[in-house]
């Protein structure tokens, strides 16, 4: 198992992966505890025709996924405050993505030369791809992201608890809203590249509700999921280095959705749910 | 193939149904439309459309499977939209009003379930080492590729779906608008939700061969929402939103036929399309009463004095 280790493809897809993933499991369970799990939902949609638009007006990948997804994000989080219904949102993220086919259609048939391979990219991820270069700037951006969600992660972890009582003492929960889903939107950018649009919510869901599940203390689950997703990616690129029929993208969500079914099954009673109704 | 589109649209109506794969693909298409606005209409009343579109989702690996197979992938889409409907009415608490969503740790749940079911298709994907077309249209829909015999399965599936919504139709639609008042009244009402399920899973499945697995909000949403919009009345909302989900159907299988450009951008399209103009003249009809309403209240009033 050791020889994995001198690959150079292994050893960025571990970087990048574990710096992905420590950022997915941070945001990602706030985004469980708050009940916005959709929104990562609705911003892996809008990923991928970020990227698909990027890639037709001839831009870096990256530059579509991050405009795209961090632009949502602030208008979902500026939206949040008055209740929409779910069929009218439903219904626009599900166009969105009608649009994004359109757009790859589009790169495909007009395109020269391009790579045929870069619809299943976006939408799976392709973690075995990524250059030492992409691995850089996931490190910086994951790091970036992670030192902006200490800041707020206080006032943020208050607000979810008891919004009424942190708006009455202070805190900008609408502030708080948009940049906690503008942070989520970074967030899938950066992991579409590792794990694909389509899956991004799964690392973001499962780590974090496995914690969830096994420690009541807010704290002590938020660094437990981050664990538990860095494992993910490790188990998981291990996983498809041993078996190569298995694509990396599956043997990552498999393990990640284990871990889930694991706490499932063994999780005490008393987990932070139960606990936030019991203060809420 | 290299249709010209023309402006007598007669004659791209007759061009396109000379082909056979179009007339199987516009017969399940109208078949799949018109279940679809049907079951769709009680899913948007019963506020269970995260349910449809996650069943939809499940349908993916089911498909998928099943080109590994070497089966028609309609069978993986139905076998595993059912199966995930049954599995998912088996294994949820009785006291729940039915549906996914809504709390904090079920919407967790319902995420890593659709991000796990997506990647186990991509694995079968992978194991069938098919072309990559295969993968984006089993994902976002095709109109190429339905034979009689998927025609034919799809019939089924619809009278079955239908059949079933019949029986349990008037009890439903109790369960739907007033849980507490039906249960009162000795409707059955885990049993209602419990088949509804099935009944969601069946229309999910059939949706999906139109527009692929991720885009089913097109039919199974959009055109049930629009009806909304327009009438509140039960009857003439079904009919409605069966009407426009089979228009949008046809009309965006003409589109892909005469464009590049796949099925599932141009339904999905007509689909919201529909909806935005629902919704703007439901608006407008409410201003223009709004407007109305102090005026008529004033001549009442002049009348009274």
């Amino acid at each position: 198992m050791m020889a994995m280790l001198h690959h150079a493809f292994i050893i960025h897809a571990l970087i990048a992966g574990t710096a992905v993933a420590l950022l997915c499991g941070l945001a990602g369970y706030f985004l469980v505890l708050r009940g916005q799990v959709f929104a990562g939902d609705a911003l892996g949609h809008v990923a991928y025709t970020g990227a698909m638009a990027a890639l037709v007006a001839g831009l870096d990948l990256r530059a579509g996924l991050f405009a795209a997804t961090i632009v949502t994000g602030l208008g979902l989080g500026a939206g949040s405050g008055k209740r929409s219904d779910d069929v009218a949102i439903g219904s626009f993220f599900s166009w969105v993505l009608g649009l994004g086919v359109l757009l790859l259609t589009y790169y495909t048939t007009h395109g020269s030369g391009n790579n045929g391979t870069a619809n299943v990219n976006v939408l799976f991820g392709s973690i075995f791809g990524i250059s030492e270069h992409a691995t850089v700037i996931a490190v910086a951006v994951s790091a970036a992201a992670g030192l902006v969600l200490f800041a707020i992660a206080r006032p943020l972890l208050f607000a979810t608890i008891d919004p009424a009582v942190a708006a009455a003492a202070g805190v900008r929960t609408r502030l708080l809203d948009a940049l906690f889903l503008a942070l989520i939107g970074a967030t899938v950018a950066e992991a579409t590249q590792i794990i694909g649009a389509l899956l991004v919510l799964g690392l973001l869901a499962a780590p974090a509700a496995a914690a969830a599940r096994l420690v009541s203390r807010p704290w002590h689950g938020f660094w437990l999921s981050a664990a538990l997703a860095a494992a993910a990616i490790w188990i998981g690129v291990s996983l498809a280095y041993a078996i190569p029929a298995a694509p990396a993208s599956f043997t990552i969500m498999s393990t990640a959705a284990a871990i889930y079914l694991l706490t499932g099954l063994l999780g005490g009673r008393e987990h932070v749910f139960r606990a936030g109704a019991a203060v809420g | 193939m290299n249709p010209q589109f023309s402006w007598d649209l007669i004659a791209d109506v007759q061009q396109m149904l000379s082909y056979p794969f179009m007339v199987n693909a516009v017969r399940a298409g109208g078949i799949v439309a018109g279940v679809a606005g049907v079951v769709g209409w009680m899913m948007v009343l019963r506020r269970e459309s995260f349910a449809g579109h996650t069943l939809a989702v499940i349908g993916f690996p089911g498909a998928a499977a099943a080109a590994w197979l070497g089966v028609a992938t309609g069978y993986g889409y139905f076998a595993a939209c059912v199966g995930a409907a049954v599995a998912i009415a088996l294994l949820s608490p009785p006291t729940r009003p039915g549906g996914l969503g809504g709390f904090a740790e079920e919407s967790a749940v319902i995420g890593t379930v659709q991000a796990f079911a997506l990647a186990t298709g991509l694995l079968f994907v992978s194991l069938y080492h098919g072309f990559l077309s295969d993968l984006t249209n089993l994902l976002f829909g095709t109109i190429a590729g339905v034979s009689s015999r998927q025609v034919a399965l799809v019939l089924v599936a619809a009278v079955v779906c239908l059949g079933l919504l019949a029986v349990i139709g008037r009890p439903l639609l109790f369960t739907s608008i007033d849980p507490v008042a039906a249960a009162a009244h000795g409707v059955p009402t885990q049993l209602v939700a419990t088949v509804f399920l099935v009944v969601l899973g069946i229309a999910a499945a059939a949706a999906s061969q139109v527009t692929g697995s991720l885009l089913v909000f097109a039919l199974l949403v959009a055109p049930p929402a629009a009806a909304q919009q327009l009438t509140a009345r039960p009857g003439l909302g079904i009919a409605l939103s069966a009407l426009i989900a089979v228009a949008v159907t046809w009309i965006g299988m003409g589109c892909a036929f005469f464009s590049p450009y796949p099925i599932g951008f141009w339904v999905s399209s007509f689909g919201y399309g529909s909806y935005l103009l629902a919704v703007g003249y439901r608006a407008g009809l409410e201003r223009a009463r709004r407007r109305a309403g102090p005026r008529q209240a004033q001549v009442s009033q002049m009348a009274t004095t």
